[in-house]
């Protein structure tokens, strides 16, 4: 019975948070459409819905009706799976991610992530390399688009696909030493240990109080050649590449490679949530003289949701940002930016990191 | 009892891909199936509990080697493969040598029925310190002897790879 009662609230948790982030994401792509129309002095969508909010709905059944076109020439078994491995592969990383300590309903203690549980002491236990596991499934998100230009036997998705694995291959170096620092100073891969290790106001963070401020510009950076964002689209540059791996995609194929895009943002924004900015801790957290408002419990549960959100949104906020300041890159700065630049700077970091807790100037775990 | 069904579905998942490695036609199928087998052995070291072991392998070898060689399959294009008839030798001598290695492995293994050398499935999970112990105390000098051997073959890769000027 017991046994069962947890089934059914994981069940929920999962339900839960995979529509929160599906909504997330086809309402970012609204943001998006009108925070680059004001910024390129126009109103972006207005039309469906007041400040065209329901737009997001009307693209969405517009991609279900739309004719799904299957060219002749493709290799058809990795043409059908390569769009289910980019977003079932982009949904996988919400397993580990947490969003806040655990929250009581009806008498029943759950922890708010997917991978979490609940110790019988209370305390809350989640998988103890759930920082590798995220990085293991971006490393092999790649499959996806790399699938999808070559089964399409189309040359500008040919291309598409392989600048986005060799862009991909050269990031992820940068990005995954970019996260040893913080490694370092946590002592742990966990990520809920991670942010424990950060508890406090926004001086105790990462970012700040772990010197990883280089660390954070360098994993940023890294992150949106990751998502493929401006300015690293090279995979889907459309005025060299129709629109790259995803050309011969239509309907719902195409719609789920825009899913799985936006959802590796939602996965790169947690990360650097997580990792540099404290996670669920509010910045203001154990300032004696701000008072603290009392609340009810579950609300109480909810405020450092609200927190992780916020730093969520800020991220997403600067993807759209960056996508409406930024030309592209050329291929060869691309490569050389991430080979001479940031893997030199991530390995630097790496070095004085280790040479502050080595000489005891900065103290490893919680602060 | 859920932990042994899972070993044998992924066993399973594990074999099936290495045949299917074997028998397919086309360089990029082979390669899938190659991460399929990766895969399944990641999750065969999850239920050792080795945490680490287990992502450390996804990482390596299904997110960075593999995603070489399926690049560089891509890039170069390479076409359906023609599958030989088999050569006398692997008939005469591969076939006895295949089965006396399993025969050996059954033996040793029926042999070890002490509890002590078992191997444990699931419900533990050892920390990533035990793994980093053994690596940077105990087997410090293969670990370092390795990645002198790896450093090595990348800069033999490097002059092989350079034009003469």
């Amino acid at each position: 019975m017991e046994n069962l009662i947890t089934l059914a609230f994981l069940v929920v948790k999962i339900l839960v948070i995979t529509h929160v982030l599906l909504g997330a994401v086809a309402y970012t792509v609204w943001l998006e459409r009108k925070l680059i129309g004001r910024m390129q002095n126009r109103w972006g969508p207005t039309r469906v819905g007041p400040f065209g909010l329901l737009q997001p709905i009307a693209d969405g059944i517009k991609f279900i009706v739309k004719e799904d076109l299957l060219p002749p020439g493709v290799n058809k078994p990795l043409f059908l799976l390569a769009p289910l491995l980019a977003v079932a592969l982009g949904l996988t990383s919400l397993a580990v991610i947490p969003f806040g300590e655990s929250i009581t309903i009806a008498g029943h203690t759950e922890a708010l992530q997917i991978s979490g549980f609940m110790r019988a002491d209370g305390s809350i236990f989640d998988a103890n390399v759930g920082l590798l596991i995220i990085l293991g499934v971006t490393s092999i998100g790649v499959y996806g688009i790399a699938l999808a230009g070559w089964s399409s036997n189309s040359k500008y998705s040919l291309l598409g696909s392989l600048r986005a694995s060799a862009q991909m291959i050269s990031y992820e170096l940068a990005l995954g030493l970019s996260l040893v620092g913080v490694i370092i100073m946590s002592g742990s891969l966990s990520l809920r240990q991670i942010v424990d290790a950060q508890g406090g106001n926004i001086l105790h963070w990462n970012f700040i109080g772990g010197w990883q401020f280089v660390a954070f510009f360098v994993y940023l950076i890294a992150a949106f050649a990751e998502t493929n964002r401006i300015p690293f689209d090279l995979p889907e540059a459309e005025t060299e590449l129709v629109a790259g791996y995803h050309t011969e995609y239509s309907a719902m194929k195409f719609a789920m490679f825009f899913m799985a895009e936006y959802a590796n943002m939602f996965t790169a924004a947690c990360v650097a949530t997580l990792l540099f900015l404290g996670g669920w801790h509010s910045p203001f957290e154990g300032i004696s003289w701000i008072p603290a408002v009392p609340l009810p419990p579950i609300v109480g549960a909810l405020v450092p949701v609200f927190w992780f959100a916020l730093k969520i949104f800020f991220f997403i906020f600067f993807y759209i940002w960056v996508r409406g300041t930024l030309p592209r890159f050329r291929y060869d700065q691309l490569m050389a930016f991430g080979w001479k630049v940031l893997l030199p700077l991530a390995i630097a970091n790496i070095i004085v990191t280790s040479a502050l807790v080595a000489m005891n100037l900065a103290p490893i775990g919680p602060k | 009892m859920i932990h042994q069904a899972l070993f044998f579905i992924f066993a399973a998942i594990c074999v099936a891909g290495a045949l299917n490695l074997l028998l397919q036609k086309h360089p990029i199928s082979s390669a899938l199936s190659l991460i399929v087998v990766m895969g399944s052995l990641a999750l065969l070291y999850l239920l050792l509990g080795a945490q680490f072991v287990a992502a450390i392998q996804i990482i390596v070898y299904a997110g960075a080697i593999m995603v070489l060689f399926v690049f560089v399959i891509m890039l170069l294009n390479a076409g359906i493969e023609e599958h030989t008839e088999g050569s006398r030798i692997a008939v005469y001598f591969g076939v006895p040598a295949v089965a006396a290695l399993v025969g050996m492995v059954l033996y040793v293994l029926l042999k070890t029925s002490h509890i002590e050398y078992q191997v444990q499935l699931g419900g533990f999970v050892k920390p990533t310190r035990d793994v980093a112990m053994l690596l940077f105390r105990e087997y410090l000098l293969p670990f370092e002897v390795t990645s002198v051997l790896i450093l090595i073959a990348i800069m033999g890769a490097v002059v092989l790879a350079r034009r003469e000027p």
